[in-house]
């Protein structure tokens, strides 16, 4: 049981329980013994300290900074002033914060809808094509999951280009009305539909390939049975498909609430790095207070707002996760 | 019998539809990185690049700064994937094959930390390095990115590990080898694949980041690929063709290896979510 050299070169070391009856254990020295406790503790040790270095210092850092004031001059004396709940009270001051927050609200909510909604549905499509068309889909569907964001931003920002762009011309010739030189980020609204569309078309692979495997694992004697007992289409889905993959659609829905509650390159790339103020989400309101304003300490405390609002989402998350034994 | 077949076309013309509009954005990207320049800038689009050029390949190509952001992109990858994976497997393999006081912990705690926002990090990291002296340098970009990369790479490398059947290792041990020889002969064969499936999703992770390299790398001779092909937009009057050239060229191993690879890791983050 340690890591002897003549057994890896092909001679067989000692069985483990040769000696005796298969139940007693031949006691080893001590300091194997030791060995042996400590090793997964070495093994996790390398990891452990990176993740302390590169997270765990940096969320600490985070927090503290919050409580600072923290400007660009504190960047070179390296010193920050602390100034309590200050930032904090200043946050929850300013009907700036107010805005966003809502607005990343409606964001997060209309995003993650919409990601469920169609990813689910091109699921259940999937189930039903044909070997050949289901093939092609799923293709087409990993295309656009591996798409990275920078070139989405960008595909859609030549698609959606007020002049030549391919969408204004097609909506004009599908008599949806004049969209000729329609300019989609001028008005907030039609801007944060073209970063929806980018955003939920992106995610769509993930939450559909993803359903469709656990829907492949639904033992097909369950629906038919169901459908001999004259269950319709809907019913099935709702009374037996759903249920059973609860735990795959909470683990996804709170994973898409995180990553578009903090969606940043979408929103900042779309504005060519210049986000007017109608379109900052939570995440561009704490860069840009930080980066753009150098009130470090005031984007932190937005920053940690940020994360304490997204903990529910990850605690249910987790929860789940421990739930289905993934963590044992 | 027709009604039936009739609802089968219908819903393989669904597919299809459904096929099309998905991969649209992607095959205009494509299409206009090939047309010429007086086609992409036309009143009415051309739906089919002819004639195709490849006028913008070598436009983006011969670009300033190219070639360096291609060396830096992939100095970064491959110190990111190479340091994470082997990092990565010494605790994947302490998770999935030992016993011991405050696993569960661990394991909780590397689930939870991928959730934590980077956008919400990049300020006090920013701090940390500019202290270090590692701004607008490389190694602070590869440090950085070790906080999304390790915690994924543990997780899914444990969960490789683990569906390895423990009865193949003990048959091993009976047979005479000892813990490390049953490691290196009948672990490490089986978990193979999942290595070069997780190294090449870290490998599509960290190619794909720009927040952090934007803000991080100032010169543009240091930046890497994402940012390089973001700075195509900030000038007035976009370029098109060579903006969609070098996103293609941008996207082109990320949609290779992912093709290779996305079975695994659809079915690593399901396993075991449905038990009929």
């Amino acid at each position: 049981m340690s890591f002897q050299p003549g057994s890896e070169a092909g001679f067989p070391a000692p069985p483990v329980a040769a000696a005796g009856p298969v139940l007693v254990r031949r006691r080893r020295p001590a300091g194997e013994r030791i060995f042996r406790a400590a090793s997964p503790y070495l093994l996790l040790a390398p990891a452990a300290l990176v993740i302390v270095a590169v997270l765990g210092y940096p969320l600490y850092l985070l927090t503290k900074l919050s409580f600072q004031e923290f400007g660009l001059a504190a960047l070179v004396t390296k010193k920050g002033t602390w100034i309590g709940v200050d930032n904090y009270t200043r946050i929850f001051r300013d009907h700036q914060f107010w805005t966003v927050l809502l607005r990343t609200f409606v964001f997060t909510a209309v995003n993650v809808g919409l990601t469920m909604i169609f990813g689910t549905l091109i699921a259940l499509l999937l189930t039903r094509l044909g070997r050949f068309m289901r093939l092609l889909l799923t293709t087409g569907l990993v295309f656009v999951w591996a798409t990275p964001v920078v070139v989405a931003v960008n595909i859609f920002r030549w698609m959606v280009d007020y002049e030549f762009g391919v969408l204004n011309w097609t909506l004009t010739k599908l008599h949806f009305g004049d969209f000729l030189n329609k300019d989609w980020f001028a008005d907030p609204k039609m801007g944060f539909g073209v970063i929806t569309a980018i955003i939920v078309w992106g995610a769509i692979p993930f939450v559909a390939i993803t359903v469709y495997a656990g829907l492949s694992q639904v033992p097909a004697e369950l629906v038919e049975a169901a459908e001999i007992d004259g269950a319709r289409r809907w019913q099935v889905f709702k009374d037996i498909t759903f249920p059973l993959l609860t735990p795959i659609f909470v683990i996804l829905t709170s994973l898409s609430i995180i990553w578009d509650f903090q969606v940043f390159n979408q929103v900042w790339l779309a504005r060519g790095g210049e986000p007017e103020e109608d379109y900052w989400l939570m995440s561009v309101y704490s860069f840009f207070e930080a980066f753009r304003l150098g009130e470090y300490g005031f984007g932190a405390a937005i920053a940690v707002v940020m994360v304490g609002f997204m903990f529910l989402a990850t605690f249910v998350y987790l929860r789940q996760m421990i739930r289905m034994g993934e963590t044992r | 019998m027709n009604r039936r077949r009739a609802g089968r076309i219908a819903i393989n013309a669904t597919g299809l539809l459904v096929f099309a509009i998905m991969i649209f954005p992607v095959y205009w990207m494509v299409a206009t990185a090939f047309k010429e320049g007086r086609n992409i800038l036309a009143d009415t689009p051309q739906f089919v690049p002819t004639p195709a050029t490849l006028s913008n390949f070598s436009d983006a190509i011969h670009r300033a700064y190219f070639w360096d952001v291609v060396r830096n992109s992939l100095i970064v990858v491959a110190a990111v994937v190479g340091f994470s994976m082997v990092v990565g497997f010494l605790a994947a393999l302490a998770l999935a094959k030992f016993k011991f006081y405050g696993r569960g912990a661990f394991i909780v705690l590397i689930l939870g930390v991928q959730m934590v926002p980077l956008n919400a990090l990049i300020i006090p990291l920013y701090i940390q390095l500019s202290r270090a002296g590692l701004t607008n340098e490389l190694s602070g970009v590869i440090i950085t990115y070790l906080t999304f990369v390790l915690p994924f790479t543990v997780w899914t490398l444990r969960g490789f590990m683990l569906g390895i059947p423990k009865e193949l290792e003990e048959a091993a041990m009976v047979d005479g080898s000892t813990r490390f020889g049953a490691f290196v002969r009948i672990l490490l064969p089986l978990v193979a694949p999942g290595l070069v499936a997780t190294s090449i999703f870290a490998f599509i992770q960290a190619w794909n980041e720009f927040l952090i390299a934007y803000v991080f790398l100032n010169d543009a001779q240091k930046q890497t690929l994402t940012v390089w092909l973001a700075g195509f937009t900030t000038q007035r009057g976009t370029d098109w063709g060579p903006l969609m050239a070098g996103a293609t060229l941008t996207a082109l191993p990320v949609v290779v290896f992912f093709l290779l690879i996305h079975r695994r890791i659809a079915f690593g983050l399901t396993a075991g979510a449905v038990r009929g």
